[in-house]
């Protein structure tokens, strides 16, 4: 019958190993490519976060060296900022914007096959630093100088690592917005767009933004170190409190660039299994906008105590506070969703539902640390450790666990083992609050961050905290696990997936065909995603 | 900006109409991209007017030939405390001779500071120097200071470096004392070009006085 070989035609893939994975222009591939390398860069990020929880389990000097130590707490933080968190959002964009806008691919499909396959020569570059003469980077993420440019011989490597991330983040950003601008289908008109593109849309915006400005960052400190300039260096009429202020105008925005594509995903998952549609869809565009906007006039709340006239401290101080108006929307506008609607909890619903309380709760210890009295005690503790790792890992790592749930059935055609994710979700909440709620009372306390070793009146929150530390890491593995099962097989997923989903992305078959949307679909309103509009 | 519409016209091909339309919005936001490269290195200028105004990082230190000076009278006192830091990468004792002085408004003022120079050749150092409140730095003249040139010291020279400043009686009543704060840096390039110099100097005598004793 004619319908089967078009169907197999229309289904063609690339064939061999190279043409399918290693030239790829397909939005699918790509995005996989993305979510798999994600993974592994989770997996070694991790391991290191474990020599990290390893050596502090108890006081005194067991493991490792110091030098050695701080090449792990900065080495990790860059791991899992720039080769996890960012290109599992890029993966989660590639495979989903496409699909839930109607659009055939992304925009730029060559430009986009390039954005991926600068990541694992940048990773390998960075990662390989750790076996230079002299070790890694060690003076922390932040690259503060004048301590970075006492890196042994891997520092240049590790900044052009860093240049190549940069290049990699604006090119796929750039390709988000000519796809959600130019390929979106008739009909699909931009309040009409799910949340997640929306949320996506914003955070391409951030990148162009300010990955360029890291870049020129990164770029003043080679000048420094090779070519006897003087943009960081005191002693030439510099000034290194400089760079912090550059650097902290890329990285607060970035914090949100981590989070945005979260908020659109809870604002994905939580309609659905609560059955109605998104309370407030247009507020929680605006206020996504607002966030935005905001995380770019706030950046010195990072360096309060670097000696600021009192002026800045006090607009610092209250501009910071006000992102938790437009935050404080979203939360709002995700419990009124479930209020009353006909809830279950599959385990998409159990992540997302862990992400609101435990974001929640980073959103609050963010406020403390806004208080210009209180962070001159804060400052540079556990305290803060603690904050980011809410924000971070029971924010945006729950919502892309979340994510990957949600649409697993989606991209593999199978349904997951529902009985292990749940497992998975109630082990990981119990041990990463283990993990990081003692790191609290150990700011509090005064341990500071980035200290191999401590006073031993920080003995039991410590020994707690790598206790749910090596818990969380291995229940990974159940993660690993799981996803793998699914993709070889198990029951057969439906379209629709969940009862109450909504979008474009429910209307093509399970698992989503090679090529989708070749032709426009024609958009009624049952099949526009949740929200209570027009 | 451009979209698929329901047109209905076969013939007008809008896959290359949207593929236009993406070529477009490449270029302007790789613009947008280096704009914001460029904006990066912009704020190097921008953090030095930032300064200037404010007087953060010392910056509104004035420099002011003594006979420019005008008279005042009967201003009030304020106390100036003096500190020193040596680079980690310098092989110097710096102190100030009196760690701190009250002085009237609007009064010259001299003080020194004290440099020894422990390492095993001669040296070429150069001070940084900051003003705590900042913004007590905007009325802050100096007319004399050992931070306007570089500084050389032989092996084992020890220098005193006087100051000469006065504070403007401009200066807010909220400002009781004021910080004056030195840090020493070695200026590299210059003390390896010094030492490179001496050598060949030393060299070149030696050579001289070979042929010297020769000749006779
Ligand atoms: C209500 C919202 C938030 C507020 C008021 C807030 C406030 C702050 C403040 C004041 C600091 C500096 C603390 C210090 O170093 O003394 C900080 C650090 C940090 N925040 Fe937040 N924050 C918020 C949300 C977030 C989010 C959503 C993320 C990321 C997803 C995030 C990630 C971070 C990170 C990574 C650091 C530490 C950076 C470092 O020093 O290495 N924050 N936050
Ligand atoms: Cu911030």
């Amino acid at each position: 019958m004619p319908t089967t070989t078009h169907e197999d035609h229309h289904d063609h893939k690339p064939q061999g190993f190279l043409n399918r994975w290693v030239f790829s222009t397909n939005h699918k591939d790509i995005g996989t490519l993305y979510l798999v390398f994600a993974l592994l860069m989770f997996f070694i990020g991790g391991s290191m976060a474990m020599i990290i929880r390893a050596e502090l389990f108890m006081p005194g000097m067991q493991l490792v060296q110091p030098e050695f130590f701080n090449q792990m707490t900065t080495v990790h933080a860059l791991v899992m900022v720039f080769g996890a968190v960012m290109p599992a959002f890029v993966g989660f964009a590639n495979w989903m914007i496409p699909l839930m806008i109607g659009a055939p691919d992304m925009a730029l499909p060559r430009m986009n096959n390039w954005s991926f396959w600068i990541l694992p020569f940048a990773f390998s570059m960075l990662v390989s630093t750790l076996f230079m003469d002299g070790g890694a980077p060690a003076g922390g993420w932040t690259l503060y100088p004048p301590l970075v440019l006492q890196t042994g011989s891997s520092f240049i490597f590790a900044m052009f690592a860093i240049h190549m991330l940069g290049i990699s983040s604006i090119m796929g950003a750039i390709n988000v917005i000519a796809t959600i601008l130019n390929m979106r289908a008739p009909g699909m008109t931009l309040l009409r767009m799910p949340l997640f593109v929306w949320t996506w849309l914003i955070t391409a915006f951030l990148l162009i933004a300010v990955m360029p400005v890291l870049a020129g960052a990164v770029t003043m400190l080679i000048t420094d170190r090779f070519f006897l300039t003087s943009f960081f260096n005191a002693a030439g009429g510099g000034d290194p409190v400089l760079f912090q202020h550059i650097f902290w105008f890329f990285g607060h925005p970035e914090v949100y660039i981590m989070i945005l594509p979260a908020f659109g995903i809870i604002s994905e998952i939580i309609p659905t299994f609560a059955r109605k549609p998104l309370f407030g869809y247009t507020s929680m565009v605006y206020a996504s906008a607002s966030i935005a906007f905001l995380s770019f006039i706030v950046w010195a709340h990072h360096m309060f105590t670097v000696g600021m006239p009192l002026g800045g401290e006090i607009y610092f101080m209250l501009a910071t506070m006000m992102i938790s108006i437009p935050t404080g929307v979203k939360v709002f506008n995700w419990i009124s969703t479930m209020w009353r609607g006909s809830m279950t909890f599959e385990t998409p619903m159990l992540f997302a539902l862990g992400f609101v309380v435990l974001f929640t709760i980073g959103g609050f210890s963010g406020l403390m640390l806004a208080i210009v009295p209180a962070d001159f005690q804060y400052h540079d503790t556990y305290f803060v450790v603690a904050h980011f790792h809410y924000v971070l890992v029971t924010g945006s790592v729950f919502a892309l666990m979340a994510g990957t749930y949600y649409w697993l059935p989606k991209w593999t055609g199978h349904m997951y083992n529902e009985r292990l994710g749940k497992w998975h979700f109630w082990l990981s909440v119990v041990f990463v609050n283990l993990l990081f709620f003692p790191q609290h009372y150990l700011g509090l306390a005064g341990m500071p961050r980035r200290i191999p070793d401590y006073s031993p009146q920080f003995a039991d929150f410590n020994m707690l905290s790598s206790i749910g530390g090596f818990a969380f890491g291995l229940t990974q593995f159940m993660f690993v696990y799981i996803v793998w099962k699914c993709v070889r097989g198990g029951e057969t997923a439906t379209s629709r997936v969940w009862e109450g989903a909504r979008g474009l992305e429910w209307t093509v078959a399970s698992p989503a065909p090679f090529h989708t949307f070749e032709t426009p679909p024609d958009i009624d309103d049952s099949m526009v995603a949740h929200g209570d509009h027009l | 900006m451009q979209r698929y519409l329901p047109v209905a016209d076969p013939k007008i091909d809008l896959r290359a109409e949207i593929k236009l339309a993406n070529r477009r919005l490449l270029r302007i936001l790789v613009l947008v991209s280096i704009g914001m490269f460029g904006f990066g290195f912009a704020l190097w200028p921008l953090y030095t007017i930032f300064c200037e105004a404010t007087g953060f990082g010392g910056r509104g230190v004035q420099e002011v030939a003594a006979e420019d000076l005008k008279q005042y009278q009967n201003q009030r006192e304020i106390t100036i405390r003096f500190d020193a830091t040596v680079n980690s990468g310098l092989n110097w004792k710096f102190k100030p001779v009196q760690t701190s002085k009250t002085v009237k408004l609007g009064e010259i003022s001299q003080t020194s500071y004290t440099a020894a120079n422990l390492a095993d050749q001669a040296v070429i150092g150069h001070a940084v120097f900051n003003v705590a409140p900042p913004e007590a730095s905007l009325y802050f003249v100096k007319t004399e200071c050992f931070c306007f040139t570089e500084q050389l010291l032989e092996e084992g020279e020890r220098k005193e470096m006087p100051v000469t400043f006065y504070i403007s009686p401009d200066l807010p009543d909220d400002i009781g004392n004021i910080t004056l704060s030195y840090t020493f840096f070695e200026n590299v390039p210059a003390t390896l070009a010094l030492n490179e110099k001496l050598a060949t100097d030393k060299f070149n005598d030696l050579n001289t006085n070979t042929l010297t004793t020769n000749d006779t």
